[in-house]
């Protein structure tokens, strides 16, 4: 299996780091010409404006938006940003989830917290959640599943088919659940990619 | 819900990681330097260039200005205290900056102590010329380092001496047995803690940045190529003659910089660089980095 880790900007070694100690072979994505032979993408924290504009520069935003059918991505915080369709603000963004989202919900960095969450599809105590100057989901597509929200009701975590992204930094954590939960997502699909093409 | 813990005030410098932070006077800098895909901006009255021009004393900015700058840009803004200026660090931090620089650029407040920075909300970065002062800093609460170079000049070579100063040791420390590093952290005089977490991880605990020189989108690419995480650019941007174009090459550059040909394409045509000092024509007496301890 090969995640390709999007390398314009942010925490992607802390992914890259997470991913390899699960047994993923990692490559950083910085231009169209590093997408061969990916199973899956993620999308990691950093500035959505300087990773929107450092992407749309060499032609990466388009090439993704056509991978975002075929494997599964995983964006974080300004992943989260950069993959849902209506930011709010005039910044270059994939746009391939249907939800609105809210950069800076929570405020500045002041205001950035630690959180134990209850996530959907994740067995065992509460995950640590760490939100960073984060965004929230303000509201979502009929196809966007919620997958956690913090108290006041704010979504933080959702899945659309073979997206996944959450507004805080499991790269951040010791915690390992959601990166093995996402490897799960793209074994599946490339599973089923396999099998679709044994009967072709 | 816990605010200013350890993970969010380091987490924060890690989101600005293969990034460049640059400084801005106005608003207008801000939105020039937002565009070109800046990853956070530092809010300043003058550039460090004009800090040496003006002399006299050097303070924390007027936080009307800061606020200004705040408001008209959607990414983090970090700004400057002096060196042990504690209450200029609580007035940063009651505006609700970003990040605050503990800052040789400034003239220092206390030639004894650094500001005891763990309490703070705000996270802090501060400036290092090796790897014990790097530690010394960490310790008292700083959340990401950068070399001091020597800034307003455009000249590079401190920041290339001090990255390699402190990815030298580490490099040092690293190759150590366990039982020489008590040793070692008493000759740097640094915490014992932090040289065994520095030799485990093979790297600082925290995010470091280059800083002080950084002129052209090569001096940027070179520094991320030595090992820092990211590059902070003062003078060199705004003393150009085309900061719009010479602030986009930058940031292309701290991406790409390991591509040459990327390089090469991003460094035409950017117009004049800043004029700047070469750091042999700074007498010892003008000299930034060698402010803190």
């Amino acid at each position: 299996m090969r995640i390709g880790v999007l390398a314009l900007q942010g925490d992607f070694e802390e992914h890259s780091s997470a991913l390899q100690r699960l047994g993923v072979e990692v490559v950083e994505i910085r231009l169209p010409e590093d997408l061969h032979d990916i199973d899956g993408i993620v999308i990691p924290g950093g500035e959505s404006t300087t990773i929107g504009k450092l992407a749309r520069q060499y032609g990466l935003v388009e090439e993704l938006k056509k991978l975002s059918n075929k494997i599964p991505f995983w964006g974080t915080c300004g992943g989260l940003v950069f993959m849902a369709a209506d930011v709010g603000f005039d910044q270059p963004v994939l746009g391939i989830m249907d939800m609105k989202v809210e950069r800076n919900a929570f405020g500045r960095q002041v205001e950035s917290f630690e959180k134990e969450l209850r996530i959907e599809g994740l067995e065992g105590p509460p995950f640590p959640g760490v939100f960073i100057r984060a965004p929230v989901v303000m509201s979502v597509g009929k196809n966007v599943k919620i997958l956690c929200q913090v108290d006041d009701g704010r979504i933080v975590a959702v899945r659309q088919d073979n997206m996944l992204a959450t507004s805080f930094h499991p790269e951040l954590t010791s915690d390992d659940r959601l990166h093995r939960y996402f490897i799960a997502m793209v074994g599946e699909t490339s599973c089923s990619t396999l099998a679709g093409s044994k009967i072709s | 819900m816990e605010t200013g813990t350890l993970t969010v005030k380091r987490g924060h410098a890690q989101m600005l990681k293969g990034g460049v932070i640059m400084d801005v006077v106005t608003p207008e800098h801000a939105r020039i330097a937002e565009e070109a895909g800046a990853c956070a901006v530092m809010a300043l009255e003058r550039v460090p260039a004009d800090i040496r021009a003006h002399g006299g004393v050097a303070r924390m900015s007027d936080p009307g200005l800061i606020l200004e700058i705040m408001s008209s840009v959607s990414i983090p803004v970090m700004a400057k205290c002096r060196i042990g200026h504690f209450v200029e660090a609580q007035i940063l931090e009651a505006i609700g900056v970003d990040y605050i620089d503990e800052s040789e650029v400034l003239t220092p407040a206390d030639e004894q102590n650094h500001i005891d920075k763990r309490n703070f909300t705000v996270p802090f970065v501060c400036g290092c010329r090796n790897l014990g002062e790097a530690l010394r800093r960490i310790s008292e609460g700083a959340a990401m380092i950068r070399t001091k170079g020597e800034a307003g000049t455009g000249d590079v070579v401190e920041a290339v001496r001090h990255a390699r100063a402190v990815i030298g040791d580490i490099n040092r420390l690293s190759a150590m047995r366990t039982d020489e590093l008590a040793s070692y952290a008493k000759q740097i005089g640094a915490p014992l803690e932090l040289v065994y977490e520095t030799a485990e991880k093979k790297r600082l605990p925290v995010v470091n940045f280059a800083a002080g020189g950084v002129a052209t989108p090569a001096d940027a690419a070179m520094m991320m190529q030595l090992g820092v995480d990211g590059v902070f650019v003062g003078s060199g941007i705004f003393k150009s003659g085309n900061p719009a174009a010479r602030a986009k090459a930058i940031v292309q550059a701290v991406t790409h910089f390991n591509n040459p040909k990327i390089l090469a394409e991003v460094s035409k045509g950017l117009g004049e660089a800043m004029v700047g000092i070469g750091l042999s024509q700074l007498p010892e007496n003008e000299r930034l980095a060698v402010r803190g301890w």
